[in-house]
């Protein structure tokens, strides 16, 4: 057993909340059925929507490839059970907030057969890595964490960077998720097998595998396969349970006590972090050929009556998961995909199951907080924001609409994370209000480009009348010339007709 | 199932402006107990007098302003009744009412809501209430009767007759404004300096006590109990406190080391007058105060400086009032150049 390590960096702010956890992880992940429908959306990350490639009709089998990327940043969709293609239409999907999005539905037949791989790969640490990528592309692997960024791409394009560190994400700061907490659990060896697959694609020696400190179990168990493993480059690392630090760029600081620069990536400070799911699911792909078309998602909160971890296929529905977990309870309201900072509310519980979809939080009765009250300045905001930003001044110029002091007080640096909310004594929804300031500014800047480009279309149509109208000008005074030129001649040459004309006669 | 559609984040926020108020104002309590013991009951009646006014005004501004129908909401936040106790602990226990009025109304109709309300008040409320009455009623604002010692010749009015002092604004029978009123501390020494005495001279009156005068300094330590109450309970932060005493303690020690005969200590300033208020209670009034942590302190510092320099070198025997108002119109500019570096900009000095 190798033991954590503790070593630092700072993170500003942040919040110590209570952390919801232990109702989920009293029991070992549960595997829920194979459904009577599974509904697949073709965009299930980043990018643009894969393109269907199956006919309505068509039968399908778990693990056949349903849906090809499309486009340069994308990932394939999977069937995630067998049975039959019966319709490929729009449905209500979580990323729009239960509006409606296209999706492959697959009747399931129950069998649940598996596609046989025709060939059987090399062990991976013999293949170059340009070829591990491509084969990680095929597997349809996103990022796990709920950015669901397309995996392979993440890594193409931190292969061209200087990398001196993987960071392994296995610190799941949000209350209620356990997803990660009983993967690492149950399943540290597909983990830290995910990890060693990443580190011989990208050639890096040393690999941080992160876990809060809540997480005792998981990092024991970490611990021991790391010992099994004999493999010195993984180190485990034990961060505080503070909210928000497994966000990437918030982790960066944390272990490596570098600022990911504004606007760019970890990788521009040699990070590379991947969520301990994704890890798992690259594992799973690499050695084993499954590609990813089920995850573990956390179904809790005082809504549902049993809450689990959940072996789920992707496109299940959130009814289908909620049905096995016992169901709501009398008290269930609201309905919440995610966390409870940065979780997505919908209406229907119809929206199904995705690569994205670590938890389904049902919460009863919204609490009842007082109405909004104008901001006193008490700076609680500033003191707890992991940015330092200073969300009072940002809420001051967001009212005014003053957008260069928006962008100057970093606006755009927001995560929204959610902490400032949760201190402000005004009960101002800063979070939100933060969202809608930033789609304006993006909206302006949008409508600036536009107006940039009709302005150069108008220059560039002007400047082609001038010079149309030019060149005319400019035959006109040659045409001028020439039977200027040609004219004693021309003149010469009628006479002389004439002439020759009048002497016939 | 319909289920409801929110906004993240859905946990409920953890504080509220009524609770911080309130914590303010039990912080208070032991200040005005002791204010009471050492200085008599007069206090208590300032306090109410300025808490009627406070609210009246409050209630009768959004009435004016068309926010009739936050008028419930607004005065359960305590904001007017913090201004009110404020107003009250500056004023001296003899204060005929009309005067805490003329503070009260100034405080929450001027300085707060021709300003917006609360949040957008750019003065502290109570100071510059408390500034528009010491300068328009001097007289009143310099009748601070003498502490309970038991060991001067000095008789302490009656709670009837303080009563009827601060309802009619005269002296009891047989007695004149000279028979009732002592010099503070603050005003013996400024004074006494001015005269060529010596501070060592001027230590050995008993009203002196034993740092900053008689009551004076225990007033100070009970303001300071609930002061660090109002740290531990996270109400205010320690940066305001911190260099409010740093601005004052460190010329007035300096001046001292320099020359003991002619400055006072620095003990004398922290514990008289209203230093210890002004760190805890009035000074980290959030809305007028500097915003960032860093801001923050720069801004206190300049309230702790200008208080000594006042005091030092000024005409008024105490500048807490005027320091704060001073620091208030400096606050924006301060917001804006001690901005905190934001996580991932290029730092100062560094290219990008």
């Amino acid at each position: 057993m190798s033991a954590p390590t503790y070593d630092l960096g700072k993170l500003h702010g942040g919040l110590r909340l209570e952390d919801h956890k232990s109702e989920s992880t009293a029991h070992a992940i549960q595997r829920a059925p194979v459904p009577k429908h599974l509904v697949l959306p073709i965009a299930q990350h980043v990018g643009d929507a894969a393109q269907p490639i199956v006919g309505i009709g068509e039968r399908v089998l778990k693990g056949q490839l349903i849906a090809e990327p499309d486009g340069t940043l994308g990932a394939p969709v999977h069937a995630s059970s067998s049975g039959k293609v019966v319709a490929i239409e729009p449905w209500p999907v979580v990323r729009r907030y239960g509006a409606k999005a296209p999706c492959i539905v697959i009747e399931c037949d129950g069998e649940d057969r598996a596609i046989e791989r025709a060939d059987t790969p090399p062990p991976y640490d013999t293949l170059p890595p340009d070829v591990l990528l491509t084969m990680i592309l095929q597997g349809g692997i996103v990022g796990l964490g709920g950015a669901v960024f397309p995996t392979a791409q993440k890594l193409m394009q931190a292969v061209t960077c200087e990398l001196t560190f993987l960071i392994l994400n296995g610190v799941e700061c949000e209350p209620y998720i356990s997803c990660d907490d009983v993967l690492m659990r149950e399943h540290a060896h597909r983990v830290l097998g995910g990890a060693q697959i990443l580190m011989h694609a990208l050639s890096l020696d040393i690999g941080y595998v992160v876990v809060e400190s809540d997480k005792p179990e998981a990092i024991r168990r970490l611990a021991d396969v790391l010992g099994e493993l004999g493999d010195d480059r993984l180190v485990l690392k034990q961060v505080p349970t503070i909210y928000p630090s497994g966000g990437e760029d918030q982790l960066v600081q944390l272990v490596t006590n570098l600022e990911v620069p504004s606007g760019g990536l970890p990788t521009d400070v040699g990070c590379l972090v991947q969520n301990v799911g994704t890890a798992a699911a690259i594992h799973d792909w690499i050695i084993e050929h499954e590609p990813l078309v089920s995850r573990i998602t956390t179904v809790t909160g005082d809504g549902i009556a049993q809450p689990m971890n959940v072996d789920v296929r992707l496109g299940t529905t959130v009814a289908d998961i909620v049905n096995f977990a016992g169901g709501y309870t009398e008290r269930a309201q609201q309905l919440i995909i995610g966390g409870p900072m940065t979780g997505k509310s919908v209406t229907t519980d119809e929206v199904p199951i995705v690569k994205a979809t670590n938890c389904i939080l049902v919460l009863s009765e919204p609490p009842v907080i007082g109405d909004e009250r104008p901001c006193i300045r008490c700076g609680e905001c500033a003191e707890v924001c992991p940015i330092q930003l200073l969300p009072q001044q940002l809420f001051w110029y967001a009212c005014a609409d003053a957008e260069g002091k928006l962008r100057r007080h970093g606006l755009t640096d927001c995560i929204e994370c959610g902490c400032c909310d949760l201190v402000c004594p005004s009960h101002i929804p800063l979070t939100a209000d933060f969202r809608k300031a930033k789609g304006r500014i993006r909206e302006l800047a949008d409508e600036k480009a536009r107006a940039e480009r009709a302005r150069r279309r108008f220059e560039a149509r002007n400047q082609r009348l001038d010079e149309e109208r030019q060149q005319r000008d400019r035959d006109l005074a040659q045409q001028k010339e020439t039977a200027k030129r040609a004219g004693p001649a021309a003149i010469a040459e009628i006479l002389r007709r004439k002439q020759q004309k009048s002497d016939e006669d | 199932m319909e289920f409801v559609r929110r906004e993240a984040p859905y946990l409920a926020p953890k504080a509220d402006v009524a609770t911080m108020m309130l914590h303010v104002l039990f912080a208070l309590a032991p200040a005005v107990l002791a204010h009471v013991w050492y200085f008599g009951p007069g206090i208590l009646f300032n306090l109410i007098i300025a808490a009627v006014f406070c609210i009246a005004g409050e209630a009768l501004m959004l009435g004016a302003r068309g926010r009739g129908r936050h008028i419930q909401t607004t005065l359960a936040d305590y904001s007017a009744l913090v201004t009110a106790a404020l107003l009250a602990l500056a004023l001296p226990s003899l204060t005929p009412w009309w005067v805490t009025a003329t503070g009260s109304l100034f405080a929450v109709v001027v300085a707060k809501h021709l300003y917006g309300g609360l949040g957008f008040n750019v003065f502290n409320p109570a100071m510059a209430g408390y500034v528009v009455i010491l300068v328009t009623y001097p007289l009143d604002m310099n009748l601070w009767v003498a502490p309970r010692m038991g060991d001067i010749d000095y008789e302490s009015l009656t709670i009837i007759q303080t009563f009827m002092y601060t309802l009619t604004g005269s002296y009891p029978d047989g007695l004149t404004f000279d028979a009732i009123s002592r010099a503070t501390p603050l005003d013996a020494v400024q004074s006494g300096l001015r005269e060529m005495r010596t501070f060592a001279e001027l230590r050995v009156n008993p009203m002196m006590g034993d740092f900053g005068g008689r009551g004076w300094e225990w007033i100070g330590n009970f303001t300071a109990i609930g002061g660090f109450w109002l740290l531990i309970k996270r109400v205010i932060r320690w940066q305001i406190p911190t260099g409010v005493f740093a601005g004052l303690l460190i010329p007035a020690g300096l001046m001292y080391l320099i020359d003991p005969g002619t400055h006072a200590t620095p003990g004398f300033h922290l514990f008289s007058g209203a230093t210890i208020l002004c760190a805890f209670f009035i000074a980290t009034d959030p809305v007028s105060a500097a915003t960032s942590p860093k801001g923050r302190f720069v801004y206190a510092i300049g309230i702790g400086f200008l208080i000594y320099a006042i005091r030092r070198w000024g005409s008024y025997a105490d500048g807490v009032a005027f320091a704060v108002l001073l620091m208030n119109m400096a606050a924006p500019a301060i917001d804006y150049v001690t901005r905190p570096h934001i996580v991932g900009h290029p730092r100062r000095g560094e290219k990008q």
